[in-house]
């Protein structure tokens, strides 16, 4: 008698260690190798696009927060320059600059937290302890400077709530000081790692043109060798001004979307520590009224969040309230590669493509 | 626990059945590697290095064959909301919830979305509430303290409500 072999549907998430909030994959095996993913999606669906019509402008901040829970400073960057732009405020010098910083330092931490959960997801548990402990700086500088560690509501439409104190500029000098050496500790600890590099070379391959044809943006795409970063490529706040690279790798692979990663922290440091030598004196905010009725319009604004083309559509009829907001979420287009990326790999390597695209849910859900 | 008596061949101990179980229950009360949303960040700064869960025996395990704690930490949404009953069900007996932040507790900044469960009490018996947006990792840890203190008052004799809500 022959042996007949048919393919499993099985499911992944949405409760899994390994799926970054909840997800769900619908995996086709056929034994041990997978034919077909499909990610089932909406399960931290909030409905944050709708509410925007019914806060006033300067409420819908708060919510910015929750979207990439991971980045927050830059959820609320792109919501206040969207705002600036339909209501035609101008911010000033000063504020940009504390803007940049706070990104900068938001992007470090997204970028360890996904180190850390990467190696986490491949077996190696040392490296999320370090990682975190790297975050835990970077949240004791948020919390100087807004009282929040995870959701900073700091980045507000006009400017930042308020004033970077004295204090705070050592304190990101200190750890801008150790930080490079402590990277290069939790570098070592991954990539000399005979089973990470086994685990993530050539797994989830991606070629240029798919990437770009499945329209990737930030290290998933960056890590498929095609430059694009909307810091340079449609520069915003004072980003023309300051020197720094777009880090790439060609390998089209999780450890190319890693070596990406961390690249742009080694840059980010740059970025932050140019921007503290050069920071103006002046004000830190504009002057906006307390109820912002902005004339009708739309306005679309975009940054380099730490997932990548982080866009905010915003649509005002003249009311206190947005008409319609759309949040362009990076990590929701990235997700819809993993159906291409996965196929006739292992299971356990589904693992390592999905913590390799770095999604973060409250944003693919919205 | 009561009197010790320091024997040659090792001690004695005399106490209640109730002491010794809650006294086990207390020390490794293992949480379920579950995150909703934003608060699962802080689950897991609370876990790592700085503030150091293991310290209390708590560790996380991923299936919750395994756990006796589900901290639901962030938006249960009504799509979430039938997994998270089924989540509960598979969890063995004594089984606890702590409801960490404002969105389990009551639906928090989306007190006013349609598709947000107001309150993870809707779906589950709670025994903890922890508020903030999301707590801090302090506050997370003083909830988990406050559960230890509401497991040791607890006794076998005594009949564990069973919520038959959802």
């Amino acid at each position: 008698m022959a042996i007949r072999t048919e393919e499993v549907q099985i499911n992944m998430g949405p409760q899994h260690p390994s799926t970054h909030g909840v997800l769900r994959m619908i995996l086709t095996i056929d034994g041990e190798t997978v034919v077909d993913a499909r990610p089932d999606i909406g399960f931290l669906h909030r409905g944050i696009e709708k509410l925007a019509e019914k806060r006033t402008y300067h409420q819908f901040v708060g919510l910015t927060d929750r979207l990439d829970y991971l980045s927050a400073m830059l959820g609320n960057a792109v919501y206040a320059m969207a705002v600036e732009k339909v209501a035609s405020i101008e911010v000033p010098a000063r504020a940009e600059y504390i803007r940049v910083i706070m990104m900068e330092l938001n992007r470090i931490s997204s970028h360890l937290v996904f180190v850390g959960a990467f190696g986490l997801d491949l077996g190696a548990t040392t490296p999320f302890l370090y990682t975190f402990r790297e975050r835990e700086d970077i949240m004791d500088i948020f919390e100087a400077v807004c009282g929040a560690r995870l959701t900073y509501s700091y980045i507000r439409p006009g400017g930042v709530a308020r004033d970077m104190s004295t204090g705070l500029d050592q304190m990101i000098r200190a750890f801008l000081k150790k930080m490079p050496q402590r990277l290069q500790e939790i570098d070592e600890l991954l990539t000399g790692n005979q089973i990470f590099l086994i685990r993530s070379r050539g797994i989830g391959v991606i070629s240029a043109e798919d990437a770009v044809s499945y329209a990737l943006s930030g290290p998933g795409l960056r890590g498929s060798g095609v430059a694009l970063d909307v810091r340079k490529d449609d520069p915003y706040s004072v980003y023309p001004d300051l020197d720094f690279n777009v880090c790439t790798e060609d390998t089209c692979d999780c450890l190319g979307r890693y070596l990406v990663r961390t690249g742009e922290i080694r840059e980010s440091l740059k970025i932050v520590e140019q921007a503290l030598d050069a920071l103006p004196e002046g004000e830190f905010t504009a002057k906006v009224p307390k109820v912002l009725k902005p004339p009708a319009g739309e306005a679309y604004a975009r940054v380099e969040s730490s997932r990548g083309d982080l866009g905010v559509y915003l649509i005002s009829d003249g009311s206190a309230s947005p008409y319609r907001l759309h949040w362009r979420g990076p990590s929701f287009i990235n997700l819809a590669a993993v159906g291409q990326m996965v196929k006739g790999l292992k299971i356990a390597d589904t693992v390592a493509v999905l913590g390799s695209l770095d999604i973060v849910l409250g944003e693919v859900d919205r | 626990m009561g009197l010790v008596e320091r024997l040659p061949e090792g001690g004695v101990i005399t106490t209640r059945l109730d002491t010794v179980l809650n006294w086990a229950r207390v020390s490794s009360l293992w949480y379920m590697l579950f995150g909703l949303a934003c608060c699962a960040i802080e689950l897991m700064a609370t876990g790592a290095a700085r503030y150091d869960f293991d310290r209390f025996g708590m560790m996380f395990r991923a299936s919750p064959r395994q756990s006796d704690l589900m901290i639901v930490a962030g938006t249960v949404t009504y799509k979430m909301g039938k997994r998270i009953k089924r989540l509960y069900d598979q969890m063995a007996e004594p089984k606890y919830v702590i409801a960490m932040g404002s969105c389990a507790t009551c639906g928090g900044p989306f007190y006013d979305s349609y598709a947000v469960v107001k309150g993870v009490d809707e779906i589950i018996p709670v025994d903890v509430y922890i508020p903030g947006c999301p707590p801090r990792p302090e506050a997370l840890l003083q909830g988990c303290l406050k559960l230890h203190e509401k497991i040791r008052k607890e006794s076998v004799a005594d009949k564990k409500e069973v919520a038959e809500k959802c």
